[in-house]
């Protein structure tokens, strides 16, 4: 510990901590632009500049070390006039058009020029004009009012290990962009949304679908289902002011209902689904000597990943389709059977925590005969969104339960939201499916938590299986690399691109921190400890489908509608 | 064999600090990197191609574009710019029609703006292909830029 | 007689008998013409069958003089001729040889005990240009052959070396070179034993030394000229440098724009290291070293440290946040100096002379010497190197020999983009670090831009804004945005009057009143040295020539007349002949008037390009 004076008062301040770490944990609020907590500080955007005496000139406090005895002013008029000009300048770059942009309300840049009381526009002179890139389906990009403090591309680089996007050109002229200034659509980008997340203005923003949904609610031909996925029920409160973690599954069921969805399913009975099919194609991989390690392909994100940069370890990846195409597969046939129903009348929206499930639903091999599983998929904060827009009061609707025949979920379906999740579900009935027994222990712990990379080992009936569990992009690339190189005690892997998993996928609400990201997955697995069914294989429903319709998992049935292919893929890369 | 792949076997062991010697090299032979150069090179460096585009865009050299025949490079630096190197730079756009980064229509001149050429002494400065002119002005620009193009011709007539 | 020396390189001595040709093919050089003249003093030889040498030397410094070419015959000391072209060589040289010089071409003779001089030719050490100077770095400029290591070897080279790894410890070696009170030639000015001592505490496994020769300041061309005049002196400072922080492998990152230096260099790392003077095991020493070259790709910012070494390292130039310092943790994680081509030029007569003889020339503070490249509006333009100590005065008017043409001196600049400008009243400032930050400039690399009083001091803020703002590697804001914004309100100060509304002026007014305290903040919060230092040529300009400032702001008018959009035309109806030769050049068609009759300037459409003036063969159009 060392003792720094901060505005004439003393603090205690860790060793290894920078000068913002020291203050903020002092509880005295610095402004950021490019800091990203736990990667490197950039020292771009100089907003959390700070006094140090003796220092030349302000130093900004994200990349300063701690010194016994310095001194420190945070907030004099000198640190204060320096962040607002700093503010100033950013803006007389930026669209003055807060009303049209999707982050209205949500905008750092915003709040910051709000927190200085920059009422005019101080510089006026030529501002940059860049095309706004709509190519990809999953997420837009506005140059225009990207203020360069390059948290997408470190996020892109050392999160995803993608690389995507990159500083391009210099001084004024710098932008963030592709290879070549091209479309996001033909670049290697993999949709996964971290960057929306990471950009603290509307320069990256999902494709938004909201206005497609709302046409297909009010058009009388068409039966519009909805399907929610495990971690949208966990997140979505957050929206509406409540703590992160707050669980409120069946008053959104409610909410969906009163926004006009004929049918509400949880994409949880899928992931159950999904368990059956992949558990049985691991069970089946590892008695007829099969590709192993086998892994999971529920991240659509991982599959475009291993598509372009790894297409070797293709036939690795389970041929299932993810909870959301099995849904999207199932409802437009036994559902539309079983109703009666043309499938092409049927509208079928997903709600997900992701972006690039809207690149997977636009897949063309997501679909039977030309009709496509899934025709629209909305992110989390699009369904905040929706839910606005008619005028609903979250906390005053009424709590519903999700229909049949694809609203009973187990537990184990729920764990899909979180890093591990797919693993533990899959570990349950894989246990099941080899043994006929139920596993004793039934929580796998080595499993579980936020750290990007678990590994365990598991026994099922003598069998020892060598699991590994890896979240973001470069976590799993660093895994491939060992296999290629020759690590062969793995048989199962389960991939989230995203750090943590779909709760902090890249459509969930922003500005989450660690802890929010932490208090999210505490209520997954809050609910997987209070429910009666707690695997895959217990969920009635999904007996209940294969008995009816499917006959048995990997049938042929199975392969028609929940099995899928995937090719080498060509993009600059 | 490409260019590209010959430069890149050249370098033995190709790591991320032979990046811009690579794309000076292909440059020099090519006159510009293509985009599939960039890419090739991403390939065997691993690296992706937004990051050798980012750090190709960020120097002042690399170009995207086939180059002219002949790079006329205009010195702004202070001493020439106190001696006039701005009415140069001038009289050059409206000769060859072109503005700094562009290339004549019939390729035979490219213009380029340089920071300082480091001939102070000799200013107002311009270099064509390596070559110095010292001492121009918008008057003599014309006779610089036909013995350039008297060149051409004899080489043409040469062959 | 011939003589080796430690490394083996023997040296022969020139040949009394023999003819000897020196001509100045650096840059400058050719650019003056002297590829066409070396050619004809080749055929010269070949033709007159002589026994001859031609010697291909460096840049001497007196630019304003070259194509220079010195004859060295038997008998006769070494003479001088300035403004030798091609097609001059002929006569001179027969003339010459036949023992009858030209004396208006003559500059200079050097003293030769043995030979007899040259009657009404100034000895070097008198001529007005060299006699000021005292020549530390430049020693061998112009004098040798740069591509010829025996040449190097003759005059002293490589002894320093020698000296430094047998008899001085890495430590020692620190100490030397901070008593001598070297200080950074490249900017800062911060004691070059001082900083090394931080890279040669540490015990890590590989550390770097660098040598910064991405000269990339406006108006100056010292590196290139020393590194392609005398480029072992160089290794041999890299050689030193490295040897007391412990470097086994170290990189020259120059500027691609300098191919002739990088070609310099290229070839004497080549014979450095067939003589062992590179390499491992130097001189049974265990001291081992390795020199890369490492060629720019055109980026200003890459004189900063952190950027220059990611430069290296294949990245965007892009500086950051300091801590830690290259010398703890630089190029690839490991302790890395850098130092620049001067700097490093200065080690092997520190060596040689001794640190205390060393620091006698100087200030208190400021040691040694300083090269600088005299340009701009002064009569002798060339590289010049001055003890510290010398006034501004001095150095242009004595060795630069005044202002050209004769006019009126009105500032000089110091220091490029990041320094500043020099106003009359202070031509008497020693060359000194600290002094010169009193006035508002700095030591910077050493470009020395003079101007005279045509020279308009608001278009030279402007110049170095807008290179500042292109050059800016656009990663912090206060830079990418501030210097931008800068650059628009000296703009909306130098421009359009003529077509400015209410709502332009008061932008005007605004910029102007805002512009204090964005040079304030940009200094105050930019990430490098380069942010840092953006606002200098505005503050400096704005110190000393605030009333030119005010003359633009208040009264729309450019005293020096080089903002043309400030200028008002008027035709001098008496001069007028009405030939129409204006009407037919004005590019707005703002000229009226009836044929043979004086015409006059519709001022609501002149734009003031200024055509018409150069079209009237009467001089009847006035400006002011």
């Amino acid at each position: 510990m060392v003792t720094i004076e901060v505005n004439g008062r003393q603090i205690e301040a860790l060793k290894s901590h920078t000068l913002l770490e020291a203050l903020r944990r002092d509880g005295i609020d610095i402004p950021t632009l490019c800091h990203i907590e736990g990667l490197a500080p950039s020292g771009a955007c100089r907003m959390c500049v700070v006094e140090v005496e003796g220092a030349n000139g302000l130093v900004p406090s994200c990349a300063y070390p701690v010194q016994e005895g310095m001194k420190v002013k945070t907030h004099s008029p000198r640190v204060m006039e320096a962040r607002k000009t700093i503010i100033e300048l950013l803006l007389a770059n930026h669209p003055d058009d807060c009303l049209y942009c999707a982050r209205n309300d949500n905008c750092e840049l915003q709040s910051l020029a709000a927190l200085f009381g920059v009422r005019e526009r101080v510089y006026k002179g030529d501002r940059n004009v860049h095309q706004i890139d709509s190519s990809s389906p999953s997420i837009v990009r506005d140059p225009n009012k990207c203020v360069l403090c390059g948290r997408c591309v470190r996020v892109c680089e050392e999160i995803q290990g993608v690389s995507a996007i990159d500083f391009i050109n210099r001084g004024s002229k710098a932008t963030v962009g592709t290879a070549f200034d091209q479309g996001l659509n033909v670049s290697s980008c993999i949709k996964c949304g971290q960057c929306i997340l990471a950009c603290p203005t509307g320069a990256l923003h999902e494709q938004s679908y909201v206005g497609d949904i709302i046409d297909a609610l009010k058009d009388p031909e068409k039966m519009v289902v909805v399907q929610h996925a495990p971690a949208i029920s966990v997140t979505l409160a957050e929206e509406f002011g409540l703590k992160a973690g707050t669980d409120v599954c069946s008053l959104m069921t409610g909410v969906l209902r009163m926004l006009g969805f004929e049918r509400v399913f949880d994409t949880s009975f899928s992931a159950d689904l999904t368990i059956m099919e992949e558990g049985s194609e691991l069970v089946h991989r590892l008695k007829n000597k099969g590709v192993l390690p086998m892994m999971t392909s529920c991240s659509p994100g991982w599959i475009k990943y291993v598509e372009q940069f790894y297409p070797e370890f293709i036939p690795n990846l389970s041929t299932c389709k993810s909870p959301q195409q099995m849904l999207g597969a199932v409802t437009k046939s036994f559902f539309a059977e079983r109703e009666k129903i043309d499938p092409k009348k049927i509208y079928s929206v997903a709600i997900m925590p992701c972006t690039a499930k809207k690149f997977e639903a636009q897949r063309p091999e997501m679909g039977n005969s030309g009709i496509s599983d899934i025709d629209a998929v909305l992110t989390t904060r699009e369904l905040a969104e929706l839910i606005r827009y008619f005028g609903i009061d979250m906390q005053k609707a009424q709590p519903s339960a999700a229909d049949t025949p694809f609203g009973m979920r187990s537990s184990a379906g729920k764990l899909f939201g979180v890093s591990g999740g797919v693993m533990e579900a899959a570990i349950r009935s894989a246990y099941f499916l080899v043994t006929g027994n139920e596993l004793q222990e039934i929580e796998v712990k080595q499993v579980r938590g936020l750290d990007s990379v678990k590994e365990t080992k598991v026994d099922i009936d003598g069998i020892e299986l060598g699991v590994a569990v890896v979240s973001g992009l470069n976590n799993a690339k660093k895994l491939l690399e060992q296999i290629k190189a020759g690590r062969d005690d793995l048989h199962f892997i389960e991939v989230m691109t995203c750090p943590g998993g779909c709760i902090a996928g890249g459509g969930q609400p922003l500005n989450a921190d660690k802890k929010a990201i932490q208090a999210r997955m505490k209520a997954i697995y809050k609910i997987d400890s209070n429910d009666a069914i707690r695997t895959s294989h217990g969920n009635e429903a999904v007996k209940r489908l294969y008995a009816e319709y499917l006959g048995e998992p990997l049938g042929e049935k199975s392969h028609q509608l929940l099995h899928t292919y995937y090719a080498k893929r060509d993009v600059i890369k | 064999m490409s260019v590209v792949r010959k430069i890149l076997e050249k370098h033995s062991q190709p790591k991320r600090e032979t990046l811009i010697p690579i794309l000076q090299e292909i440059q020099e032979e090519l006159g510009y990197l293509s985009r599939e150069a960039i890419c090739e090179v991403g390939e065997k460096l691993n690296l992706s191609a937004s990051k050798i585009y980012g750090v190709a865009t960020f120097y002042n050299q690399f170009r995207f574009e086939k180059a002219g025949l002949y790079e006329i490079q205009v010195c702004r630096g202070t001493a020439c710019h106190v001696k006039g190197s701005a009415s140069v730079l001038e009289a050059l756009k409206q000769e060859l029609q072109i503005e700094p980064g562009g290339t004549t229509r019939d390729g035979l001149f490219n213009l380029e703006v340089v920071a300082c050429i480091g001939a102070c002494s000799l200013a107002p400065v311009i270099a064509v292909n390596g070559e110095f002119h010292a001492g121009v002005s918008p008057d003599s620009i014309k006779e610089i830029l036909n013995t350039y193009r008297e060149r051409v011709v004899e080489n043409d007539q040469g062959k | 007689m011939t003589k080796a020396n430690n490394f083996n390189i023997t040296v022969e001595p020139r040949n009394p008998d023999k003819f000897y040709f020196y001509i100045g093919t650096g840059t400058c050089g050719l650019g003056a013409g002297a590829g066409k003249t070396l050619n004809a003093i080749n055929d010269y030889v070949a033709k007159n069958d002589i026994d001859a040498e031609v010697v291909e030397v460096g840049c001497i410094g007196y630019c304003a003089a070259e194509p220079i070419v010195e004859v060295e015959m038997p008998g006769r000391g070494r003479i001088g001729f300035a403004k030798v072209k091609g097609e001059d060589v002929e006569s001179l040289l027969t003339q010459t040889l036949a023992g009858d010089i030209e004396t208006e071409r003559a500059i200079y003779q050097f003293r030769d005990d043995k030979r007899k001089a040259y009657d009404n030719v100034l000895f070097i050490d008198e001529h007005p240009f060299f006699s000021p100077q005292t020549r530390i770095v430049l020693k061998n400029c112009g004098l040798i052959d740069p591509s010829s290591i025996e040449e190097y070897v003759a005059a002293g080279g490589y002894e320093s070396l020698t000296k430094v790894v047998q008899t001085l410890t890495p430590a020692e070696l620190c100490d030397v070179v901070e008593s001598s009170g070297l200080r950074g030639r490249g900017g800062g000015g911060f004691s070059t034993g001082k900083k090394w001592k931080f890279a040669q505490a540490s015990g890590a496994d590989q550390k770097y030394l660098i040598c910064n020769a991405d000269e990339g300041d406006p108006g100056a061309f010292m590196d290139r000229a020393v590194i392609e005049g005398d480029p072992h002196r160089l290794l041999e400072g890299m050689a030193i440098a490295s040897y007391a922080i412990g470097a086994t492998k170290a990189y020259i990152y120059i500027r691609a724009e300098y191919p002739l230096a990088i070609k310099r260099l290229e070839k004497a790392i080549k014979q450095a290291v067939h003589h062992g003077i590179l390499g491992k095991n130097i001189l049974d020493s265990g001291f081992e070293l390795q020199i890369v070259i490492k060629k720019g790709a055109g980026a200003f910012v890459c004189g900063e440290e952190t950027a220059l070494i990611h430069s290296i390292e294949g990245k965007r130039g892009m500086p950051r946040p300091r801590p830690p310092y290259p010398a703890v943790q630089g190029l690839f994680d490991k302790p890395t100096i850098i130092n620049n081509v001067e700097t490093l030029a200065n080690l092997a007569e520190i060596i040689n002379i001794g640190a205390d003889k060393y620091s006698a020339f100087g200030t208190k503070t400021s040691k040694g010497t300083k090269v600088f490249a005299l340009s701009g509006n002064v009569k002798n333009a060339g590289l010049i190197e001055v003890a510290m100590g010398t006034t501004i005065r001095q150095i242009i008017f004595d060795i630069g020999g005044g202002i050209e043409k004769d006019r009126k001196f009105k500032a000089v600049q110091i220091g490029g983009p990041s320094g500043g400008c020099i106003p009359a009243q202070h031509l008497d400032i020693e060359i000194d670090y600290e002094t010169l930050k009193t006035v508002g400039a700095m030591m910077g690399s050493g470009g020395m831009v003079v101007m005279d009083e045509n020279t308009c001091m608001v278009d030279l803020a402007k110049f170095f804004m807008d290179f500042i703002q292109r050059e800016s590697c656009g990663k912090c804001i206060p830079c990418r945005e501030g210097t931008r914004r800068m650059l628009e309100i000296l703009k909306r100060i130098s421009s359009g009057h003529r077509t400015e509304t209410g709502y332009d002026a008061l932008q005007r007014f605004k910029g102007v009143m805002s512009m204090q305290k964005l040079a304030n903040v940009i200094k105050d919060t930019s990430l490098c040295g380069l942010g840092q230092t953006a606002p200098n040529p505005v503050l400096s300009t704005l110190r000393w020539f605030k009333d030119e400032y005010e003359m633009h702001i208040y009264e729309r008018k450019c005293p020096a007349g080089v903002c043309v959009e400030l200028l008002n035309y008027r035709i001098n109806e008496e001069k007028c002949k009405g030939c129409t030769l204006c009407v037919k050049k004005c590019p707005v068609g703002a000229i009226k008037g009836a044929k043979k009759s004086p015409h006059y300037i519709v001022e609501e459409k002149c734009i003031g390009c200024g055509s018409c003036v150069e079209a009237c063969p009467f001089n009847a159009i006035e400006v002011e």
